[in-house]
């Protein structure tokens, strides 16, 4: 077994220790130089790989560098490429053209038992016949590790997914939540120097799928691994991950920290894929200071906040977020500096639905448009509330403005 | 199952009654007539084991049961062998042209009339001027049983999850290793189950072993069929009833492998 996979081999001095937290440096097991890569060196490099499945082109020339110790998410719509990247990743496909650097090294062609990556599965692929303890020791037996030091990791891995009491257990006698832990220590238990998840939690209920996000979260920081998980739950992607990768018909959108993605999309397609968005296509009007006017296809003139790149097109699109959108029976009090720079739009409240923490509204305007606008309900008896059918003034500020030019 | 069909009413009882006897009562008339004492058939004539004792100094019967058995093995172990790997082949390998073709013609002796198989493979071996014996008939059964066994690993191959292969190469496994340290754990039961299956089809066979056997090497069943058409004799319920009681062992052992096989996973092999 030492022969086909020199580079998981674990060393030989036992770096486990009793079931504790690992330092994160010691999380990685591998060669000395893919240990710490350069400050500007990558651990993970994509460059342009390719991958076609007849005429389908599931991954298209995609770039993609992700770094030591991050948490990162391939997010998008089914069928977007992003489970067909991890199993690249994976080594379950060969790309068909392209480079996946880990470290120095090109893996794009290597087969999936000699690379020092591991995967979760969505279905968590435990071996029915053999029990949690042996499930965890799979990969370890595989690498050539000695009887001892096997026992000693596998009581680690364990304790770190807290599963004490449970080694003897068949699969099939596990919860969900259970078996999702199985996956995971079997999956870490390797100390692979990137952890593939692939939809690690969609199998899960609501209240679990919460709990095991943080979890995960915890995990990935005390081992100072790298994750790389897959998901269309773009919660549990701005949950869990430090950037997130926004996967449409085989190419990344955008690759930015959720915030970013959120407040400042790249395109109209990661705006409107990412949370609510209201949507008004218009053409530049004049420039003054920082600010834009642009003239809606409704006809409404709204200031704008231009964006630090300037808007070189004429025809752009203004994204507003529901919750930036605020309700007012009357305009709001204006000072006389900044009368010009709110955006009012007067128009008739036609939908109210409280979902608890907050209430969503469907504004119709005059013009015939629609602008939804939700608003926290911060308290519990809300004389403010709007009712179906009350004239109001929805506005907001240039500032919240985001200004999409594709 | 809806409560009203799980009702016991005496419709039910005796409909009930009736399919059993009408599967099961000549099987238990030859069992009972199996330890008659008379040298008639029809006639009873008090208990005895007469008829077994006779079977066992029979040398030619004793000589026809030990071929059928060794027949039995020889080609129930090869159709395992050669119908578990068509059923991987079927099941896990890549979609080859002509793949739909090659399963058809795999499960056509499913349907195939056994006259048609045993004549076509009688003019085989004249063809090839085989000697026609022992091997004749074990190939012969074995063409005949390894589709059987196809089946059942197939479908229980089928019902195992791709991606536990993928999860074994994932921590450490080239292809093969994967294949035996996961999946052929997970399908033994199933070709267990197929293994015992071809032994009684084979132990039970007359048709194809007729066409295919040479003089000196019949099997039990020819041997059997050919006393009957002398009439029948005492000693043919004796055989007949030790033929029922190793199926029936066989039956269950493969049904219990099945049990293991559909406890251990999601679905059981058909059987």
């Amino acid at each position: 077994m030492t022969e086909e996979s020199p580079e998981i081999t674990p060393k030989a001095n036992g770096v486990t220790g009793p079931a504790k937290p690992e330092p994160p440096s010691q999380a990685p097991v591998g060669p000395a130089p893919q240990l710490e890569p350069a400050a500007d060196m990558p651990l993970l490099r994509i460059e342009g790989v390719g991958k076609t499945f007849g005429s389908f082109r599931a991954v298209d020339r995609l770039s993609l560098d992700i770094r030591a110790g991050e948490f990162f998410a391939l997010l998008g719509p089914s069928g977007c490429g992003k489970t067909t990247l991890l199993r690249m990743l994976a080594g379950f496909e060969t790309p068909d053209e392209g480079r996946i650097l880990l470290g120095a090294k090109d893996i794009a062609q290597v087969p999936p038992h000699l690379r020092p990556v591991n995967m979760m599965f969505q279905n968590y692929a435990l071996f029915p016949h053999l029990s949690v303890k042996d499930n965890i020791a799979f990969g370890l037996k595989r690498a050539g590790m000695a009887r001892a030091e096997i026992a000693t990791r596998v009581a680690e891995m364990v304790a770190l997914v807290k599963l004490e009491g449970m080694e003897k257990r068949k699969p099939d006698q596990l919860s969900g939540g259970q078996k999702q832990r199985v996956a995971l220590a079997r999956s870490l238990a390797r100390r692979p120097q990137v952890l593939l998840l692939d939809e690690p939690l969609a199998a899960l209920d609501k209240k679990l799928r919460e709990s095991t996000q943080l979890e995960l979260m915890d995990l990935q920081r005390r081992l100072g691994m790298t994750f790389i998980i897959v998901t269309h739950d773009q919660e549990e992607a701005m949950t869990m991950a430090s950037r997130i990768g926004v996967m449409d018909a085989g190419r990344l959108e955008q690759v930015a920290t959720p915030r970013e993605l959120y407040e400042a999309p790249h395109s109209r397609w990661v705006a409107e894929f990412i949370g609510d968005v209201n949507l008004f296509d218009g053409e530049v009007g004049w420039r003054e200071n920082n600010r834009l006017l642009v003239t809606t296809r409704e006809g409404v003139t709204l200031a704008v906040t231009e964006p630090r790149q300037r808007v070189t097109k004429a025809t752009v699109c203004v994204a507003i977020r529901p919750e930036k959108v605020k309700l007012s029976r009357r305009a709001p009090v204006s000072d006389a500096a900044n009368s010009h720079a709110i955006n009012r739009l007067e128009g008739v409240v036609t939908d109210v639905s409280y979902l608890g923490g907050l209430t969503a509204y469907k504004v119709k305007l005059e013009s015939g448009a629609v602008v939804r606008a939700s608003m926290a309900n911060t308290a519990r008896l809300d004389m403010d509330a709007y009712l179906a059918g009350q004239r109001v003034v929805a506005w907001f500020t240039p500032d919240d403005c985001m200004v999409l030019e594709q | 199952m809806a409560r009203p069909v799980n009702r016991i009413s005496p419709f039910n009882i005796t409909s009930l009654a009736l399919g059993l006897a009408f599967l099961y009562l000549p099987i238990v008339i030859l069992v009972i007539y199996s330890f008659n004492a008379s040298r008639l058939v029809t006639v009873w004539g008090g208990w005895s084991l007469r008829w077994y004792t006779e079977f066992f100094n029979d040398r030619a019967m004793l000589d026809a049961a030990w071929m059928s058995l060794r027949v039995a093995a020889v080609s129930a172990t090869v159709a395992t062998l050669l119908g578990t790997l068509a059923a991987i082949g079927l099941a896990r390998g890549e979609r080859f042209k002509g793949r739909s073709l090659f399963s058809g013609m795999l499960y056509a002796p499913l349907v195939m009339p056994e006259v048609i198989s045993g004549l076509s493979l009688l003019l085989l071996f004249v063809a090839l001027n085989a000697e026609r014996g022992f091997w004749t008939v074990t190939i012969a059964h074995t063409t005949l049983t390894m589709c059987f066994v196809t089946v059942v690993v197939q479908s229980r191959l089928a019902s195992i999850d791709r991606s536990l292969e993928e999860a074994a190469m994932d921590l450490g496994c080239d292809p093969v290793k994967a294949f035996l340290s996961v999946t052929l754990p997970l399908i033994v039961p199933a070709i267990v189950a197929g293994w015992m299956l071809a032994f009684t089809l084979s132990l039970d066979d007359v048709v194809i072993a007729s066409f295919t056997t040479g003089p000196g090497s019949a099997t039990l069943p020819i041997r059997i069929y050919s006393e009957v058409r002398l009439g029948v004799k005492p000693q043919i319920n004796a055989i007949c009833t030790m033929v029922i009681a190793l199926i029936a062992v066989v039956i269950v052992i493969a049904s219990f492998a099945s049990k293991l096989s559909s406890l251990r996973g999601e679905s059981a092999a058909p059987l």
